[in-house]
């Protein structure tokens, strides 16, 4: 342990170096090095936190549901270690240990807050060892990196098998693959906590495409829905084997979706009601925000203190962020699996009048190299919703076959494959005043490259 | 409905999908629609029979491992007959990824032997568990394949997207659909991707494969309805781009 402190410097020296170079990694690349001195930094460094760590991980809303957490926990008061940037996987989660520990190995700050990618939850947890995990979604994605979405839930078992006793679950008990998760936990120590949507009126009409996880866990038959709420989440109950939703302890009550801008919900708990306004869109975003109410009340938060957090949480990075060029509003909402768009051309549909937008499709290795969940996202949504699509990246092409096939007419489509001249030329066509900008992550980055170089916002990791 | 006209039938389409397989679909009804020819799209899941005559291409995509072996064991007991009547009369079967796994004769995992159909002469043989990121036992990348088919003047390039576990080898009596220009294809050894016997075909290739290859989602709709003369020719610039695309990301 004497030994980190060295290390940290020698990590954050280099880090610092490539980060000044304006080098792309430098959220995680400090903590790689770290963790390539000392494998177990990043629990000998967690350790040293007083009231321990919290764990966030999911397919969908992991960073916006992580923000949510740390906007509640900050107003009472809580010096948090963060992963802010949503960079999720060892490197991202070490760095952001490093950016809070002194010289010596002392950590500034009292509680961490990590969001962790799906993959390498099992293996964070073993050295986090949080005091809470909130896991919220599976959903498909990326199959060319996670592989299936079945393996990922056996893993996640594997790892609730061993949690340690002082561990609380807080899990969303609407989807089936992460309820089914709190049966496993059963044979250790570990507390589990459900939330959920309670409100029909939100339920949709019919699944979507893309639905996975229609089969029973257990057994493999058929899950019967009484509602459908997103994806595969819903209220579901298995005739085979009985099998069933677990009844959440923490709800989200009369719902209210107002366009692209803001959506409300009661928020429900043992202590009592609240009404939360959330500033952020979507059934999706609801679901973020009663998970991060689900976490923050089992670290000890108030319900109203809770609802205030909620209500004053900023878009995280790339996630509904808003912002003004030159007299054009500019909305940059990522999308990356076809759980996760479907939500966003949801939300975008609830708009009036004609769209004007930049859509971005890239095939890095974050992006997910295989572009086919495009064919599985429901574009179909924007049918008659679009002035202009500019569709730009390094597969514009195939996105804008895509619209084709999903029924936009070609002369409202146009492929500019540049970034920086699509962005030009969606910006001087939006009459509407407003773009909503679509990008997968990698073109999210270069998005805000772009932008930071006209002046418009700081690279995010500042 | 209008004639002629295309009559598509899709195995388990709520089971075998992963990959997007509906865009495939899509891309035929479509094209269809916009040359004035008839499209019907029927399903057929788990316990269903199949009727022979039903269809004029039969397509099954890829699943998870789970849904797939509910789907072999469905295939062989309940279809496998069906479809072979179907292939017999000159229907298309067109199968992608475990799809393409399950027409042949077997499919080996580690525990267990999944039965094939056997409309294609090769065994699929898996050795690994799952487990995908950093994994180097599975074949992922972008692949691109040339193939020479019939009423095709020259050679074409089919571009795509392959991910599995599986390693397909050919026996004597099935060709295979291609030959590997980039990517790993059958097996990642030989050279060879997919599988042919008449107007059954097999391949690993998704993403989905007819969005990226427009001239094959032609050439299959003429074949499946026996057109005698070319379909008429459609704006494909858009989708000529979506090809070049899926090329490169190949690397040719």
């Amino acid at each position: 342990m004497t030994l980190l402190g060295p290390k940290i410097v020698a990590a954050r020296a280099v880090g610092g170096l490539a980060r000044r170079a304006g080098r792309g990694g430098g959220t995680s690349l400090p903590g790689k090095l770290l963790v390539g001195l000392d494998r177990h930094a990043i629990g000998e460094l967690a350790g040293r936190l007083p009231d321990g760590c919290a764990v966030v991980s999911a397919t969908n809303g992991k960073t916006t549901t992580a923000a949510m957490t740390a906007s509640v926990l900050k107003r009472r008061g809580l010096r948090l270690v963060h992963n802010r940037a949503g960079s999720n996987m060892t490197g991202g989660v070490a760095s952001a240990l490093l950016d809070a520990a002194g010289p010596g190995g002392e950590i500034e700050g009292q509680l961490g807050l990590f969001e962790v990618d799906e993959f390498w939850l099992g293996r964070l947890v073993a050295e986090l060892r949080p005091r809470a995990i909130l896991l919220s979604n599976l959903f498909r994605d990326q199959l060319d990196r996670y592989g299936e979405l079945e393996a990922t839930a056996d893993r996640w078992a594997v790892m609730m098998a061993s949690l340690p006793a002082n561990t609380t679950l807080v899990l969303n008990a609407d989807d089936p693959l992460i309820g089914d998760l709190g049966r496993v936990s059963s044979g250790t120590e570990a507390r589990v906590r459900y939330y959920g949507i309670e409100d029909s009126s939100v339920a949709a009409a019919q699944m979507q495409h893309a639905a996975d996880s229609k089969h029973c866990r257990r057994c493999g038959h058929l899950y019967r829905y009484e509602a459908i709420y997103l994806g595969h989440l819903g209220v579901y109950e298995c005739e085979n084997c009985g099998g069933r939703r677990p009844t959440p302890s923490v709800a989200a009550e009369h719902i209210r979706l107002e366009g692209t801008r803001t959506a409300s919900f009661e928020l429900r708990c043992p202590r009592g009601r609240a009404r939360v306004a959330l500033p952020l869109p979507g059934l999706y975003n609801v679901y973020n925000a009663l998970g991060a109410a689900a976490l923050c009340l089992e670290l000890g938060t108030g319900l109203d203190a809770v609802a205030e957090g909620l209500e004053v949480v900023t878009a995280a990075f790339g996630r509904a962020e808003r912002l003004a060029i030159g007299p054009v509003e500019v909305a940059i909402l990522l999308m990356k699996n076809p759980a996760g768009a479907n939500e966003i051309l949801r939300t975008l549909a609830l708009e009036g009048g004609e769209l004007d937008v930049l859509a971005v499709l890239n095939d890095g290795v974050a992006d997910g190299r295989d572009v086919s969940w495009i064919w599985d996202a429901d574009f179909e949504l924007l049918q008659g919703r679009a002035r202009r699509i500019t569709c730009a990246g390094r597969r514009a092409g195939e996105l804008a076959v895509r619209l084709k096939y999903a029924g936009l007419p070609t002369e409202r489509l146009r492929v500019i494959t540049s970034l920086p001249e699509a962005l030009d030329a969606a910006l001087a066509g939006a009459s509407s005043e407003r773009l909503y900008v679509l990008p997968t992550y990698t073109a999210l980055l270069e998005l805000r490259h772009e932008l930071a170089a006209r002046g418009h916002t700081e690279p995010f990791w500042r | 409905m209008p004639d002629p006209r295309l009559r598509v039938l899709a195995l388990y389409p709520d089971l075998m999908n992963i990959y997007a397989d509906r865009g495939n679909l899509l891309l035929l009804e479509r094209r269809c629609a916009w040359r004035g020819i008839g499209f019907s799209l029927l399903g057929a899941g788990l316990g269903d029979l199949l009727d022979p005559e039903a269809a004029d291409l039969y397509y099954i995509g890829g699943g998870q491992d789970r849904d797939q072996r509910l789907c072999a064991y469905d295939l062989a007991e309940h279809k496998g007959e069906a479809l072979h009547e179907a292939a017999a009369r000159g229907a298309v079967v067109l199968a992608v990824c475990g799809g393409y796994q399950l027409l042949g004769r077997s499919y080996q995992l580690a525990g267990e032997t999944l039965p094939g159909v056997g409309l294609l002469d090769c065994n699929t043989v898996r050795t690994e568990d799952g487990a995908v990121l950093g994994s180097g036992d599975r074949l992922i990348g972008n692949v691109a394949i040339e193939v020479q088919l019939e009423r095709m003047a020259e050679p074409q390039v089919l571009a795509g997207f392959e991910n599995h576990g599986g390693r397909t080898h050919l026996g004597p009596a099935a060709r295979p659909l291609g030959k590997v220009l980039r990517g790993l294809g059958n097996n990642g050894n030989d050279g060879l991707e997919g599988g042919r016997a008449g107007k059954v075909i097999g391949t690993y290739l998704h993403g989905p494969l007819l969005p990226k290859n427009v001239w094959f989602a032609d050439w299959l709709i003429a074949t499946a309805i026996g057109a005698d003369e070319p379909l008429a020719p459609l704006d494909d610039r858009l989708e000529r781009l979506a090809h070049l695309e899926a090329r490169r990301a190949a690397g040719i």
